[in-house]
């Protein structure tokens, strides 16, 4: 392709970083020396070989964004020579993603959750005594805003749920340069932040990833947390020690359709948030003539109060690469990707740490176990962006496109990755798979109830004593679960929990004993979702609550259809209208045009970001009765 | 008018294809397999409004307007990109698929300027649609400001106005503007300037959300950019905000008047390929060059000659 460039020279910096990636420059066409003496055969070096790059395109931003802080003309333009991407294409995604910054920001920003779970703990005073203290944030209108112009000052801005809501309040801090630094913080208290944007030394580690872990008294032995905390995670010798890798022996000699047949047993459902059933899945993708196929881990983790697959992932991350391995054998995937979102920097190090050494034990690679099994796992790294979990997304993500969901059908099951038969799932559905060989899907089946199967993980945040992931079988009772944790604080009463994240629904303290199964939260028209429950005593205003799920939701619509792209800001809008007391013709009016909004977003909308944006706020309203003459108590 | 559909210009079908049969508001209608639902709609003569689709472009199915409702399917479906199947059962105008077009056009309506999209004003109506009923609309941003938007961090809505996308229009060369204030983001200039036609790639969508927009990169200027003036853009924009700059500026002045304009088609006199030509001529002037999306050779693409390069008759004409 004859692309034109903007003719910007990148710095040595943007440049080495770039080349570090994408290796050195081969021939002038893909931004090397003229003349060297490749540049006679065009047709080798120029066009398929550059286009079939395009997925590097995000890698390759990412590490123009991680050397020097932001996208800067000339490392795009270097950029797009090296990888034959027109400039105008490679600027649309770069702007897609929050993590990359595409105007000048200092080295250091710091990002703090002002989200759901953080909210009600505290991140709004907490942001605006940072305010008071160092100034504005990065905003929408970068004009306007405090940005030092000294690139070794700080920066900060606010963040949507960091997936640390455990420890909220949270923030994570990343400073561009030579090695990039990242700095996941738990419990962020004003001192530590200012600390964090005035002192130029390497803040230590902050212990936010030390996750609170609990398993139901239920599960005696086994279950998806068994080796979390007790088994070394940045060792396979200790992993195996610990029994691993049994299950890919086995698998082996159970054959594809083997494993197959006992997930399809199992009855294992996905923990995305869709709950489709994973046999099936494997099964389509197995059967499909169309070459080749590939395997894709979910782990972009982005509901807000959603942080189990960062435990897994940082704790127990043999797990998922064995599973992954055994996905492949049972779909025949030679090729699988790890999407992990930005904003987990240890879980992307541990999942490394783990491929690696897999790698070079031979459990990836050529040759697997020594029988002929060819599998290996290329890693991939978000840039902020929560539609990026949407299957479809995640696959133009890692295209190199911009987020945008794909309309279905086709499924991925047959029009997947690069337009192929694609298994794509969830980091704790692949944490599923092992005892499901081990032990056979009919004993997984036992635990739960008929139609919901295992055990779950669920996330516990907000005004709860003891924050963290809670292992239960499905059927435990929702009061079970909050008792395990606790409860509220001393003192406080329970006002009302919201279920299955921003895209799942508040619930009254009074339904609490609701079972925890696909089949009872579909019932009572809530949803489990992934695993999200935050809880919301009286400290907490409910209605701020719902605010900032519907600004979520208008941030992070990837703005591709109408209903979502008007839809979410027209929400958001007409609750700021009830909030102020300037309703247009009385809070029903407003409720009523909400509505409207809801269903047309609920049946107009691309994907389940637009179809679910209406969900919380319709369950504040409905069931909580938030904006009720009665439900303004709450407020 | 009635166009072959992009699918079939482009790669003729040999072999004969398979009959499916599917029921559209009660109606049994027999098309051919890979047909759309929207082109089986349009065999039965029912109506549907689309803004995002068109013969000569792939669906990108974003406007979310032509919805149908397909039994079984849990949400409304796109009736321009989705293929018809055996069996199928189609409802076209129940209150569910009235109520989602309803409110997308109302949305649109209430954040885009539509004052120059043809047809609008009758569906509008046609759908009782009340755009003024989610607020004043919002002073427009000054320019360059939506081009900076710093993603996923927007500034809290002002409860006294409605968001819109308004802002001054991009006035950067001699031959065509683009007001943006205008645009419903319906991607088909990006195709038009990307794989489905002219392959140069100077325009893309950048940002997220509502501050999704069309631009070049770092929003440069159009001379800065790879734009090569072809005009194919403008002439798949179903609202205006991409036009000619006479056109704009006669409209700008009050002087444009398409009742008063004769459309004649001619052949390019440009080069050998012989592209037909529509010449729009008011009061003796050429004031817009077209083409038929329709047209075999064309497809409704130009390049810079003959889309722009016609005032030399103008000239002449004057001296
Ligand atoms: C807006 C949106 C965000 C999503 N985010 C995630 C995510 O972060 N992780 C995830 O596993 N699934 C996410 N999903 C669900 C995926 O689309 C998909 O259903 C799931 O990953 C399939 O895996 P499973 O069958 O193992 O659940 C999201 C869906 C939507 C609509
Ligand atoms: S529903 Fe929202 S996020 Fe999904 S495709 Fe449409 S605009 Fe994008
Ligand atoms: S005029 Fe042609 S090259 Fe320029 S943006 Fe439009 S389609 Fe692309
Ligand atoms: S400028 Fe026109 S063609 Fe392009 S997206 Fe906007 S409305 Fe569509
Ligand atoms: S980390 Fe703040 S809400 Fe999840
Ligand atoms: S015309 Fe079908 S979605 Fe736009």
């Amino acid at each position: 392709m004859d692309i034109r460039l903007l003719g910007a020279e990148p710095s040595a910096e943007e440049k080495s970083a770039i080349d570090e990636i994408l290796g050195a420059p081969v021939s002038a066409w893909d931004g090397g020396e003229r003349g060297s003496m490749r540049d006679a055969h065009t047709a080798e070096f120029g066009g398929h070989s550059t286009r079939e790059q395009r997925h590097m395109l995000l890698p390759a931003l990412q590490a123009l964004q991680s050397r020097v802080g932001f996208i800067t003309e000339g490392g795009l333009d270097y950029v797009c020579a090296r990888l034959g991407v027109p400039p105008a294409e490679a600027w649309g995604v770069a702007t897609f993603y929050a993590m990359l910054a595409t105007s000048p920001r200092p080295r250091r920003v710091v990002h703090v959750c002002d989200d759901i779970a953080c909210r009600a703990k505290g991140a709004v005073k907490l942001c605006a005594a940072l305010e008071a203290r160092v100034g504005p944030p990065i905003s929408h209108e970068p004009e306007g805003d405090h940005v030092p112009l000294d690139r070794d000052k700080a920066a900060w801005m606010h963040s949507p749920c960091l997936g640390l809501c455990d420890v909220a309040p949270a923030a994570l801090m990343v400073e561009a340069g030579e090695t990039v630094m990242e700095r996941s913080i738990g419990g962020a208290n004003i001192e530590r932040l200012y600390a964090l944007l005035t002192e130029i030394k390497v803040p230590g580690a902050d212990g936010a990833n030390k996750p609170h872990i609990l398993r139901s008294p239920q599960i005696v032995s086994g279950g998806l947390l068994q080796r979390v905390g007790k088994v070394d995670p940045t060792s396979l010798a200790a992993y195996r020690a610990a029994g691993g890798y049994a299950a890919l022996a086995k698998a082996m000699d159970m054959g594809a359709e083997g494993v197959i047949r006992e997930v399809t047993e199992s009855k294992l459902v996905g923990r995305g948030g869709a709950a489709f059933p994973t046999g099936r899945k494997w099964e389509a993708v197995r059967t499909q003539k169309a070459q080749p196929h590939y395997l894709v881990c979910n782990a972009d983790e982005s509901e807000p109060g959603t942080f189990k697959d960062r435990v897994l992932l940082t704790e127990d991350p043999f797990a998922i690469v064995e599973a992954m391995t055994i996905a492949a054998f049972a779909t025949g995937s030679e090729h699988g990707f790890f999407y992990v979102r930005a904003e987990y920097p240890l879980a992307f190090e541990r999942m490394n740490g783990a491929i690696e050494q897999a790698r070079a034990a031979g459990l990836l690679g050529e040759n697997i176990l020594g029988r002929g099994m060819k599998f290996d796992i290329e890693m991939r790294r978000g840039a902020g962006a929560y539609i990026c979990g949407e299957e479809t997304a995640l696959f133009e993500s890692i295209e190199g496109k911009r987020g945008e969901p794909r309309n279905k059908p086709p499924f991925p099951v047959s029009h997947g990755l690069f337009g192929k038969p694609t298994a794509e799932n969830n980091v704790e559905t692949f944490a599923n798979i092992l005892s499901i060989i081990l032990d056979g899907g009919a004993a997984f089946a036992k635990v739960g109830t008929p139609q919901s199967t295992g055990t779950r993980l669920f996330c516990l945040s907000g005004t709860v004593r003891r924050p963290g992931v809670y292992e239960v079988p499905f059927g435990t009772s929702l009061r079970a679960l909050i008792d395990m944790a606790g409860g509220v604080p001393e003192g406080r009463t329970l006002n009302a929990v919201l279920l299955g994240g921003a895209a799942g629904g508040f619930i009254r303290a009074d339904e609490i004993d609701i079972k925890l199964t696909h089949e009872d939260t579909r019932a009572s028209g809530t949803t489990l979702g992934s695993g999200v429950v935050v809880l919301f005593d009286e400290t907490v205003d409910l209605r701020d609550a719902v605010l900032r799920i519907a600004a979520f939701f208008r941030d992070e619509s990837c703005g591709q259809c109408v209903p979502c792209r008007v839809g979410t800001v027209r929400q958001e809008e007409a609750l700021h209208r009830i909030a102020s007391g300037k309703t247009r013709g009385g809070v029903s009016a407003e409720l009523a045009l909400l509505n409207e909004l809801g269903d047309a977003m609920k049946d107009g909308s691309i994907c389940g970001l637009g179809q679910t944006a209406y969900s919380a706020v319709e369950s504040a309203i409905k069931r909580l009765g938030l904006y009720s003459e009665a439900g303004s108590a709450h407020a | 008018m009635t166009v072959p559909s992009f699918v079939q210009i482009r790669r003729p079908d040999r072999e004969p294809k398979k009959t499916i049969e599917l029921q559209i508001d009660g109606k049994a209608v027999k098309v051919p397999e890979g047909t759309t639902i929207l082109t089986a709609c349009r065999t039965l003569g029912i109506e549907i409004p689309t803004l995002c689709y068109l013969e000569t472009l792939r669906p990108v199915n974003v406007c979310r307007v032509c919805m149908v409702e397909v039994e079984g399917s849990r949400v409304l479906v796109p009736s321009c990109s989705r293929q018809v199947e055996a069996g199928m059962v189609v409802r076209t105008g129940n209150d569910r698929v009235n109520h989602t077009r309803k409110m997308v056009l109302e949305m649109l309506a209430s954040s885009v300027d539509l004052s120059t999209t043809p047809g609008m004003d009758e569906l509008l109506e046609e759908y009782d649609c009340k755009p003024e009923r989610y607020g004043p609309p919002a002073p427009p941003a000054a320019a360059g400001v939506r081009d900076a938007a710093v993603c996923g961090h927007h500034t809290p809505p002002n409860p006294d106005f409605a968001a819109t996308v308004a802002q001054p229009p991009m006035v950067d060369n001699d031959l065509y503007i683009r007001d943006y204030a205008k645009c419903v983001l319906c991607y088909k200039c990006v195709e038009a300037c990307g794989v489905d036609h002219q392959n140069t790639f100077a325009i893309a969508v950048a940002g997220r959300g509502f501050d999704a927009r069309i631009s070049t990169e770092l929003a440069v200027e159009l001379p800065d950019s790879a734009c090569v003036y072809c005009g194919n853009c403008i002439a798949v924009c179903p609202t205006g905000a991409l036009m000619a700059k006479r056109e704009f500026d006669m409209r700008s002045d009050g002087s444009w008047d398409e009742e008063k304009q004769k459309a004649t088609d001619t052949i390019c006199p440009y080069c050998g390929v012989g592209c037909t030509l529509t010449l729009h001529v008011q009061g003796n002037e050429i004031v817009k060059a077209t083409s038929p999306l329709d047209n075999g050779v064309t497809l409704g693409n130009l390049c810079i000659k003959g889309r722009f390069g016609w005032r030399f008759v103008q000239r002449n004409a004057e001296s």
